[in-house]
């Protein structure tokens, strides 16, 4: 293509594009809303559809429906309506129908500043809705990686049947750059293979790996989708026989394949004493940190988490190893700190956070790493 | 200095919503990255108000790869208002450059500043306000040559409404202009 | 049974047009259930649903469509519980969202009959929203509400359609709330297709569903049924058969209904049975998607 200065929101309407979302249900809410205007002007050109639905509560549902019906489908949405989203994500991931949610994170709690970015949604991601279940959260440092991101959250989504929570945030949402994007025939996509016949297909097989095939409705397979626990038909059970493997399998079907899933990016001094854990725009300010740290003689490494969820435990406890002191800047109260102490010790993570919409600045990430 | 890596010039363009200097960012950061190549990075902050409040956008211009994305300590600042100027004047570099709105604005800057009549020079060469900003991005670039002329004026023109072309290729001329008699002033 | 065929006839002959004895005995009706399935039902005996759920069945078997080609979604509740006993393609999603996801599903699969099924406190409480709004749209979804004026499976907490006065396990002085007129909420937000019966008009039933299932638009068929465990119980109601003679009791056909004097209408309390709207003006929103696309295409007018 030619370069373009491109926002981050709209490299994310790219990417969907190029991934091959056809469905995209959406609520107006700052700042996200350039994905939405951005594919309800696009999605129409590629016979998509974009609806503009009555809440977040609605648009996760109609994102989940549409995927059923064999569409790729994503919806926007920020901290609030993030919120209203929980019980239905809880829903995709209970009944493993893939789907990628992005959340451009804004300042909370509440209302919060809404034109402000923020990483206080990060817990969220994980834990939003109840329940123990699989998730999978990748956080953008670009707007190229925006655009990169999308398209692998639907390649995962695709792949392991599961919602893809997209986390960025104002910064990187808003921040144009310029990039130019690869013609989409070139990219990789996944899409759905369902091997068997209908009157074979058993769609929460236990029996075909940790991955299932998902056929969308109306093409012959008929079946149950419920959201309550249930058997490899899908009908409901109150069998522990049928619900623990159930269990068992869906737990898992991220952990056996986290060499796909998880993805950093490592930028290794090999006598450092000193290393930052950084993701999102922190991420941005933490490089420039780096950067100075360096010129001054400061031996510093640093490891980028595209991936958040599942968090990358080995690489991080890897790096914890290695290092007297780990930074971790974020721009929240300290949450996924709390995941690098849970890898490296509490004792040699040091936290630079700052939760008012303002970035983490390079002086703040400089003076932790001064010690 | 933390923002003085390799070659990093760092603008702020601040004004009351609705004087366009969102789009000024915009189109500077096009000028830099599409016509001169360079690595850029543009980002703004701005209120819940579509109109009226303080707005800024910052564009970050350097040869080498930009991390941190936003304004550090100003190389450069343009501004149109006077609440604009009070709240993001402090924290600019001691050689920076500040291009203040002569009829809008009246404080003092510790760091180095001239006065231009945007807004005045705007309403004269175009009966329009609104030119204000293409004005702006005229005597930025002619006093700092941030990004080449011919960069400026490409992207004013791609980003031009239709019918507006001429308009705001005069508004643009007009700043060039402006920034020739300062330094022959000088 | 006799009781059942009298009130029959009180309808045209020329609109009961399904031959009687296909509902019954047809075994092409038993097909539309899932063999894979265990029964009974998670139902009381003597619940309203299993009613409704034939006249499900035998609507789409009478409209001649393929298991494939219907799709049946629900909220959570009592009547949310349907689809998994029927072979067709079926999505049991959360309480009150049913239109939601059946909004994105029909998007996906214009060609598909989307029927989706609710309870009362399902369709006008938590899923309220989402009621009016996909009626708004006029999106092609057949909607079925069995309102039986209770919350059911969570044990007789009062709904939005509880009659004031009445006990629930919440309400434990008489319900102080006025009921949402299911039906004109309906029509006022854009349905196209708007029907009213109750368990007891079967027959009624059947020819209202398949109606609206034909009907290109947003579709309601308002089932009006009862809760003899909890609702029956709180409110010395009696059986399930008492509640259900009372329903005949207490409703009126509509043709009966505009028979009455204007001052009659005005203080009548029955059920009003009947066809209470029909819009064929309106286009069906998949539709407009379609021309939309073919318009951003190039293919359309611009």
């Amino acid at each position: 293509m030619a370069v373009s200065l491109m926002q981050g929101n709209e490299a994310i309407g790219w990417g969907a594009l190029a991934a091959g979302c056809r469905f995209f249900a959406g609520y107006p809410i700052t700042p996200s809303t350039e994905i939405a205007e951005m594919l309800s002007r696009e999605l129409p050109k590629v016979g998509g559809t974009f609806i503009q639905m009555e809440d977040e509560i609605a648009s996760m549902a109609a994102i989940i429906g549409a995927s059923v019906g064999g569409l790729k489908a994503m919806t926007a949405t920020s901290g609030p309506g993030f919120s209203l989203m929980q019980e239905n994500l809880g829903y995709a991931a209970m009944t493993e129908v893939p789907c990628v949610i992005v959340n451009v994170q804004r300042l909370g709690p509440s209302t919060g500043r809404a034109t402000a970015g923020s990483q206080g949604d990060v817990m969220q991601a994980r834990w939003g809705t109840h329940g123990d279940h699989p998730i999978i959260a990748i956080s953008p440092t670009s707007v190229r990686q925006s655009f990169d991101l999308t398209i692998k959250a639907f390649n995962l989504s695709e792949q392991y049947r599961t919602p893809v929570i997209l986390l960025t945030e104002a910064i990187i949402g808003h921040m144009r750059e310029p990039v130019d994007l690869p013609e989409f025939e070139t990219l990789e996509v996944v899409e759905r293979v369902v091997t068997s016949s209908p009157d074979e297909y058993v769609p929460f097989s236990n029996e075909m790996g940790d991955v299932p095939p998902l056929a969308g409705f109306g093409q012959g397979y008929r079946y149950h989708i419920t959201g309550l626990f249930h058997d490899q038909m899908g009908f409901p059970t109150q069998r522990l026989d049928e619900i623990n493997p159930w269990l068992e399998r869906v737990n898992n079907k991220l952990n056996n394949h986290l060499d796909e899933i998880v993805m950093v990016e490592e930028d290794i001094q090999e006598d450092a004493t000193v290393a930052i854990v950084a993701y999102g725009a922190s991420a941005r300010s933490a490089r420039h940190a780096l950067k100075v740290a360096r010129s001054q003689g400061h031996r510093a490494s640093m490891l980028t988490l595209l991936t958040i969820w599942p968090f990358p435990e080995v690489q991080v406890e890897k790096l914890g190893e290695r290092v007297e002191r780990v930074i971790v800047p974020e721009m929240n109260l300290g949450q996924l700190a709390l995941e690098v102490e849970r890898m490296v010790g509490r004792r040699k993570v040091v936290r630079v956070n700052r939760a008012d919409g303002e970035m983490v600045t390079p002086q703040m990430i400089l003076d932790a790493i001064e010690g | 200095m933390i923002s003085s890596l390799a070659d990093r010039i760092e603008i702020s363009l601040v004004g009351k919503g609705g004087q366009g200097m969102i789009l000024a960012g915009m189109i500077l950061a096009e000028a830099a990255s599409i016509y001169d190549h360079k690595n850029t990075v543009q980002t703004q902050t701005y209120g819940p108000e579509a109109r009226g409040g303080a707005s800024k956008s910052e564009v970050v211009i350097s040869s080498g790869e930009i991390d941190h994305p936003e304004v550090i300590n100003a190389d450069i600042l343009v501004a149109l208002s006077q609440e604009a100027c009070d709240k993001y004047s402090p924290g600019m570099k001691e050689d920076s450059l500040s291009i203040l709105d002569e009829e809008n604005i009246d404080c003092t800057p510790a760091t180095p500043f001239v006065r231009v009549p945007i807004t005045r020079l705007a309403l004269e060469t175009t009966g329009r306000v609104i030119t204000a900003n293409t004005v702006a991005l005229g005597v930025l670039v002619g006093l700092t040559e941030v990004v080449s002329r011919q960069s400026i004026e490409k992207a004013v023109l791609a980003r031009a409404p239709r019918g507006t072309r001429q308009l705001n290729r005069s508004a643009l001329l007009k700043g060039f202009e402006a920034a020739e008699a300062l330094k022959m002033h000088t | 049974m006799a009781e059942h065929i009298l009130d029959a006839h009180e309808l045209d002959v020329d609109e009961i047009r399904i031959p009687r004895e296909n509902w019954f005995e047809s075994s092409e009706t038993l097909q539309k259930l899932r063999k894979n399935k265990k029964f009974p039902t998670i139902w009381c005996a003597g619940c309203g649903n299993g009613i409704v759920m034939g006249s499900l069945i035998r609507a789409i078997e009478h409209l001649g469509l393929s298991n494939d080609e219907v799709a049946l979604v629900s909220g959570i509740g009592c009547a949310g519980r349907m689809p998994v006993y029927m072979d067709f393609n079926t999505l049991h999603t959360n309480h009150g969202r049913a239109l939601a996801f059946a909004t994105g599903l029909k998007i996906a699969r214009p060609d598909m009959k989307v029927i989706a099924i609710m309870g009362d406190g399902d369709a006008l409480a938590i899923g309220g929203n989402h009621f009016i709004h996909a009626a708004r749209r006029n999106i092609g979804i057949t909607s079925i509400v069995i309102n039986n004026a209770i919350y059911g499976m969570t044990g007789g907490q009062y709904s939005p359609t509880t009659p004031i006065g009445k006990q629930a396990t919440t309400a434990p002085y008489g319900n102080i709330e006025p009921s949402f007129p299911l039906c004109e909420l309906a029509i006022a937000a854009g349905a196209t297709y708007v029907a009213r019966s109750t368990v007891y008009h079967v027959l009624e039933l059947d020819k209202y569903i398949e109606a609206a299932i034909r009907k290109d638009g947003f579709s309601l068929v308002e089932a009006v049924s009862y809760c003899h465990t909890t609702y029956g119980r709180l409110n010395k109601f009696g059986t399930a058969p008492e509640m259900m003679r009372d329903l005949k009791k207490n409703s009126i056909s509509k043709a009966a209904y505009e028979k009455l004097s204007a001052k009659r209408q005005a203080g009548n309390s029955k059920i009003v049975r009947g066809v209470l709207h029909v819009n064929d003006e309106r286009e069906e929103f998949t539709k407009l998607c379609r021309k939309l696309t073919e318009q951003a295409q190039g293919g359309g007018r611009q």
